[in-house]
């Protein structure tokens, strides 16, 4: 029974804390405000949404993705520019993604701590705020005029992936950092080799927190336009670096500008990413270009296919985004601490 | 742990020794190769729609047996490139400098020059602006640098001129536009008062001086000509009465000296390739309309088919000795020995 009567003893004794009204009103004014700049954030994005699909209007058709560029507005289209996008974003993540893990993962899990590796850490994220047109350059002396690679999907996808890298590294590093050291140990004591750890244990729990880092880097990287115009990377292109099964037969002059006819083995090398008709070796154009080119010219009407352009490049990063949370979403899931 | 990484890791070392396979590919090969013959032009943004005019043309009219791409480096960026023979087409909104030709020269880059269309400079005014003409003159006042900071309103250039606060809004200081305009009215290249408005964007100079009561800008006449509705265009007189910015004041050479030619310069080593020789002649015979249709001026009809003779006879060099030249008349230009080497 006293057990009872204890709280009402308690109740009496109990005094109101100091400042209680200031604070909470303190409380309520940070709620207030963080909504505030959450509407603000949203509003704004809603609008320039909603903006470009009002000037956008009547544009996203099946032809605005199939039909090439052209000086006439009507019947100027996208489609060089969201497939050099896509081939060069997949680029990018091909050589961004297992180069950023891989270093993250030696200097996280192997690297020894002395000065050398300070040095390095603090140049990755030096790295990681460098403006973009800095990597332009880079890609120019390097795969350009060094390696004379002229200005292809490789030497794009190069350029890009070295840009994003060290977004890759410094996020993949927090995600290894953040596996509990008890899993480390565990490994270890029942015998496992270090690589068996990482890539057992470590790395499958990192790889959410990797994910988003690659989806905050490829994101980056699709929208680039100042490092590729520094390139070179042409804004007009009305081909696709695939030979289609129609185009077999047809004549064409070669790169000496000798009569060809084209042939199936054409065809089949063009669908190939590497050799001199591969895709990775050809000429190409990104869709950040060519709206950019879009939104300085005169015409009006030019006007509405940037809009549509900036539409389609937003669901392009959506989907994007889109499978990498998803893809996270199920790797969470299967976790198991 | 459910999750094996037996994919990740292949994964990984397949695009690790991709990685050195490409490297080794590229290495072995000294340009990227194409199977099918690519006609590279780069340049002047200005140029950029009649050269893509044409390329589109080209490309329509062969079928796709030749491809063509388009750059907008801008032209000096886009000389750069030309001079090391890596384009085979530039086109260029001003005449190659002295330095261009001697770059040229040292990579042993020989060139056609074909000007190619008139490209005229609007000054324009905000439609409530009463003002219906001003002289090169007045332009220099409002212009020059020592009227930074002091001509600040239009009543202070005389009577005739209205009472409303003057805003400036023009090209940056990167552009070609900017370096012909400075040079016409001020009397040197890049000499220009700096507080005023600039963008690289002409559709927002447009924007600018249609939403400022007192505004006066410049930029090139196609943008003129679709914003004619918000933007209204002035008579620039120089001496000789004033002139409105139209197709055919240019064509008469009346448009002085706001009217520049624009060019494009053709690689004579990538012309004795047949694809090449046979697009800038396709661009040369629809000149005028490839011109008209992106909103600049073509040169009389008979320039064209002397610069089309020029071209099959690969007549090296520039009529403009490094020079920017304003306000030269394309009959007299074409009249002028060819040059290869800096005049000094």
């Amino acid at each position: 029974m006293s057990a009872a009567e204890a709280p009402p003893a308690a109740r009496e004794t109990f005094t109101a804390p100091e400042n209680l009204e200031r604070r909470k009103f303190a409380d309520s004014t940070f709620v207030f405000w963080g909504l505030l700049a959450t509407t603000i954030g949203l509003a704004v994005l809603a609008s320039l949404v909603t903006g470009l699909f009002l000037r956008a209007q009547g544009k996203l058709t099946p032809e605005f993705f199939l039909s090439f560029p052209s000086p006439d507005a009507a019947t100027a289209g996208i489609l060089s520019a969201w497939v050099g996008s896509i081939l060069v974003i997949v680029t990018t993540a091909l050589i961004a993604i297992p180069l950023g893990v891989m270093a993250a993962i030696y200097l996280e899990e192997y690297a020894p701590k002395n000065p050398v590796t300070d040095v390095i850490e603090i140049t990755v994220n030096n790295l990681a705020g460098v403006p973009s047109i800095v990597y332009g350059l880079l890609g120019l002396g390097l795969f350009v005029y060094q390696f004379k690679m002229g200005q292809t999907v490789l030497t794009a996808g190069l350029t890009l992936a070295l840009l994003i890298l060290p977004v890759i590294i410094v996020a993949t590093r927090e995600a290894v950092r953040g596996v509990p050291q008890g899993i480390r140990e565990a490994a270890l004591s029942v015998g496992a080799t270090k690589w068996q750890t990482t890539s057992h244990h470590v790395l499958p729990y990192a790889t959410p927190g990797v994910v988003t880092g690659v989806i905050i880097g490829l994101s980056r990287a699709l929208g680039e336009t100042a490092p590729l115009i520094v390139i070179g990377v042409p804004t007009f292109v009305a081909f696709l670096p695939f030979i289609g099964p129609g185009d077999v037969g047809m004549p064409v002059y070669d790169e000496a500008g000798n009569e060809h006819i084209l042939t199936s083995g054409d065809m089949l090398a063009s669908w190939m990413p590497f050799g001199d008709q591969g895709w990775l070796n050809q000429l190409f154009t990104v869709m950040p270009m060519q709206m950019f080119n879009w939104t300085g010219r005169p015409e009006a009407e030019f006007q509405q296919n940037a809009a549509a352009a900036g539409i389609v490049l937003l669901i392009i990063t959506l989907l994007l985004n889109g499978t990498a949370i998803w893809l996270r979403y199920r790797m969470r899931k299967k976790i198991r601490w | 742990m459910t999750i094996t990484l037996r994919t990740f890791g292949k994964a990984a070392a397949i695009a690790a020794s991709a990685l050195a396979i490409f490297g080794f590919s590229s290495a072995a090969h000294a340009q990227a190769s194409r199977g099918v013959f690519t006609i590279i032009s780069d340049g002047s943004s200005t140029v950029y729609p009649i050269t893509e005019a044409a390329a589109g043309g080209y490309q329509a009219s062969m079928g796709g047996r030749v491809r063509v791409t388009v750059g907008e480096s801008g032209t000096g960026g886009g000389f750069r490139k030309f001079c090391r023979g890596e384009t085979d087409v530039q086109n260029a909104s001003r005449p190659i400098t002295a330095s261009e030709m001697a770059a040229c020269a040292t990579s042993g880059v020989q060139y056609v020059e074909v000007p190619i269309a008139f490209d005229a400079l609007s000054v324009v005014v905000n439609p409530a602006n009463p003002l219906k003409e001003i002289s090169l003159a007045d332009l220099r006042k409002i212009w020059q640098p020592q009227a930074q900071g002091r001509l600040t309103n239009w009543k202070q250039l005389g009577p005739n001129y209205p009472d409303l606060p003057l805003t400036l809004y023009g090209p940056g200081t990167a552009s070609g536009t900017f370096d012909y305009f400075t040079e016409a009215v001020v009397g040197v290249a890049k000499s220009s008062r700096t507080d005023y408005t600039p963008s690289e964007d002409d559709n927002i100079l447009v924007q600018g001086v249609a939403g400022d009561k007192g505004a006066l800008g410049y930029f090139g006449m196609a943008y003129y000509e679709q914003n004619k509705t918000k933007v209204r265009a002035l008579a620039v007189n120089a001496g000789q009465g004033p002139v409105y910015p139209t197709a055919d004041a240019v064509k008469a050479g009346k448009y002085v000296p706001l009217a520049r030619p624009v060019f494009i310069y053709v690689n004579v080593a990538s012309l004795k390739k047949k694809p090449v020789a046979d697009f800038v002649t396709h661009y040369l015979t629809n000149a005028s309309t490839y011109v008209t249709k992106t909103g600049y001026v073509p040169l009389p009809a008979n320039a064209y088919a002397v610069y089309q003779q020029r071209v099959t006879k690969r007549e090296a060099g520039t009529a403009f000795g490094g020079k920017a030249d304003i306000g030269a008349s394309i009959e007299e230009v074409l009249g002028r020995k060819l040059v290869k080497t800096v005049q000094q």
